[in-house]
């Protein structure tokens, strides 16, 4: 049977629809204190991309945040939710509210994904649930924060390049827009290149990059194509798993392109 | 198509050639891309359009009952027979039944395109019965010659280019050798129109049938469905019992959404409205007009979790927009409907035991929900799809995920799992020969979080 985490303390920040989010974090804001948020690191970041971690905290510092990070998180529980075993995704899932979830800030996550799972994903598992407040990071910057530019503050600025946004798939599932590219462009030493079929995946699709290997890869290598195309030296993205495997590709076949994550950019600009 | 063991959608895609993947790739790009111009032209508000077709197409999935008695009586006002067909094997059937009281055997019988006779497969029942079927679409007629099957909703050929269809003509003798699309067209034209003023049947699809005043909807390019409902003396439409429309004032909704979300066009360059047969004062038009409402699984889709992908209206911009679709095109999912509809109403109208992985062959990107005219969650339900295959047992994980959750619930076992990372280069994992055929393993970079905010508290 489906089992919802219990609400004993009454602080389960769960909202009833996209469109509250916003009012239900104003009465969660103290006021004239720093806006308090959860770290959620993800799976990916934990494994293998601290710098992202890092970067997202100080990024978050920066706009003003005081950001706490609880050490017993693990995975959102969204490979095997995918997978189609929603039994394993369920205790994944259900471990992931108790260590997590179940506190009266609002978490921010350096992934759509991930978001994407907690907010789109676990009310399918759970049935009848409201989704969690969970924010990916850009969205939590522009629509919570209000942060439409970035304030940079280091006194040299890093040497100019050309960048290449992808804009990862998952961010659709919570709304995403341009935050990211709002972001990013505000950045002075950042030049965004425009690169064929922009909005296109990129094949990763968890799970299915490994499943679907020559799938997966012939749709990764017409992205890469597109963007050595536009000039950009650097993909930049909102989600690692994206990267990790653009990044496989790139090595396998010596691509002249590095990947980072926007909050990686951002944090550049911080003294 | 014949049973037995088909491949998997990836086993499949490792045997498309470039040159089908240059095709797919360069169609649906250019398809995609004039989608959204001609709609926001087509509509003040494409997200309200969208909305307001979704809605509609739920009323008649609430109502299909009520509705489909409205058409059927409104139909045989209008003098158009009626007829139902339960599956496959009795609507094949009973379409040889009408052919055979409307033509002897041997007669030609001219088709419009249709998906619905595709899902019957009803070309190799008539011919079986001794009839002559000639395919008047243009992709369709290539499909036909090649001995093909369409990969594509609404362009059937999609995998082909011009020096292969040029190829195939030149091979049936329709005229010179030319790679010229006007040419290759007047050369087909040439062929079938002999072949409109022999047949004595015509049969074709619908696009809408609308239950308020039982009159058939057909949009069309070519002029062959024209020529295919008209010219013989008998019509016979098949359609899918979901293809219902309320009333007349939904069409220009309906017909802009199609038109743009299909092929990037404000307008299809043919729309037909069928109102029966032809009257006596009338010196066109088939005596005989039969409608044959096809159920083949709907009723059971209807009422099970699959159920918004009847609101379906065979558009197939989710398959343009689709970057697996795009890769492999539309045989590898291995029935007549593909892309990220067929990977939905393929296993929801035949059990998800039929075709348990073609679920599986989706990145879930959304970009198929984001184009869906009607805004089917199509991503939401690939997700349902796999979870109802694994709980059956009738698709094998390769994946052990009890394993990965025993250290997911845990804290400790998750952090003495991230230690042991580096080492599991050397380790087998059920993914790692899936991941290392085209990518190197990645590697930690930088440092570590955990060590990093340990340190600065």
């Amino acid at each position: 049977m489906n089992h919802v985490p219990s609400n004993s303390r009454g602080t389960l920040t769960f909202v009833s629809s996209k469109a509250e989010i916003g009012e239900d974090l104003r009465s969660l804001n103290p006021i004239g204190g720093k806006q308090r948020v959860r770290l959620m690191l993800t799976c990916l970041v934990d494994s293998f991309f601290g710098e992202v971690g890092i970067a997202s905290v100080r990024v978050l510092e920066h706009a003003g945040c005081e950001v706490l990070f609880d050490k017993d998180q693990t995975c959102c529980g969204q490979p095997p939710f995918n997978s189609g075993d929603w039994t394993a995704a369920r205790q994944a899932a259900g471990f992931t509210m108790r260590a997590l979830l179940e506190h009266p800030e609002p978490v921010v996550a350096p992934s759509g994904s991930c978001s994407a799972m907690v907010r789109e994903g676990y009310p399918m598992l759970y049935e009848g649930m409201h989704h969690p407040l969970v924010f990916e990071l850009s969205e939590f910057l522009v629509h919570q924060l209000k942060i439409s530019e970035w304030k940079v503050t280091v006194k040299t600025l890093p040497a100019r390049r050309k960048i290449a946004l992808h804009r990862a798939c998952h961010g659709r599932a919570i709304g995403l827009k341009d935050e990211q590219a709002m972001l990013v462009s505000s950045l002075p030493w950042i030049e965004m290149m425009e690169f064929g079929q922009q909005e296109q995946c990129c094949g990763f699709g968890g799970a299915f990059c490994a499943t679907h290997n020559s799938i997966s890869a012939g749709i990764g290598m017409e992205k890469l194509h597109n963007i050595v195309d536009s000039g950009a030296e650097e993909i930049v993205s909102g989600d690692m798993g994206c990267l990790l495997h653009l990044n496989g590709l790139i090595k396998r076949h010596k691509i002249p392109l590095r990947t980072r994550h926007f909050a990686e950019l951002l944090a550049e600009g911080i003294a | 198509m014949p049973k037995g063991k088909k491949p998997s959608v990836e086993a499949f895609a490792r045997g498309v050639t470039a040159e089908t993947t240059k095709s797919v790739r360069a169609a649906s790009k250019s398809k995609t891309e004039s989608r959204i111009p001609t709609l926001e032209i087509a509509f003040h508000d494409v997200e309200g359009a969208r909305t307001q077709a979704a809605q509609i197409k739920e009323f008649v999935l609430d109502n299909i009952s009520s509705l489909l008695v409205q058409l059927e009586a409104k139909c045989k006002m209008n003098g158009i027979q009626v007829h139902w067909a339960k599956d496959a094997e009795s609507a094949r059937n009973l379409i040889a039944r009408l052919c055979e009281e409307a033509a002897p055997v041997g007669s030609t019988i001219v088709k419009a395109k249709s998906m619905a006779t595709e899902e019957i497969h009803l070309n190799e029942h008539l011919i079986e019965k001794g009839y002559e079927v000639v395919e008047t679409d243009l992709g369709e007629y290539v499909i036909q010659i090649d001995h093909d099957t369409p990969s594509h909703l609404v362009t059937p050929i999609i995998h082909k280019n011009k020096r292969q269809v040029a190829e195939s003509f030149s091979r049936e003798g329709l005229g010179p050798y030319t790679e010229s699309p006007e040419e290759l067209a007047a050369q087909a034209r040439r062929h079938l129109r002999d072949r409109f003023k022999e047949a004595k049947i015509g049969i074709s699809g619908i696009n809408f049938a609308i239950a308020q005043s039982g009159r058939l909807v057909l949009v069309e390019n070519e002029g062959n469905n024209r020529l295919s409902t008209t010219a013989p003396d008998t019509h016979i439409a098949v359609m899918g019992l979901e293809k219902i429309l309320p009333s007349e004032g939904d069409l220009p909704l309906f017909l802009r959404l199609l038109a743009g979300s299909a092929t990037g066009q404000r307008m299809t360059v043919y729309v037909h409205m069928i109102s029966g047969p032809r009257r006596k004062d009338e010196n066109d038009g088939p005596s005989n007009v039969h409608l044959v409402i096809l159920d083949n699984g709907r009723t059971k889709v209807l009422n099970g979790p699959y159920r918004e992908i009847l609101r379906c209206i065979r558009c197939g911009a989710c398959l343009n927009v689709c970057p697996v679709y795009r890769q492999v095109s539309g045989h590898a999912y291995g029935h007549v409907y593909s892309g990220p509809l067929g990977a939905v109403l393929a296993p929801a109208l035949e059990g998800v035991e039929q075709l348990p992985d073609v679920a599986k062959a989706s990145t879930l990107c959304g970009s198929c929900e984001e184009v869906c005219p009607v805004k089917i969650p199509i991503p939401r339900m690939l997700l349902q799809l796999r979870e109802e295959a694994v709980r059956k047992g009738v698709l094998k994980e390769p994946i052990p995920w009890s394993m990965f959750v025993f250290g997911a619930t845990s804290g400790l076992r998750w952090r003495t799992g991230l230690k042991l990372l580096p080492m599991s280069k050397m380790a087998q994992h059920p993914m790692k020969n899936g991941w290392t055929e085209f990518r190197d393993l990645p590697e930690k970079q930088g440092r570590d979080f955990r060590k990093w905010w340990n340190g600065r508290s």
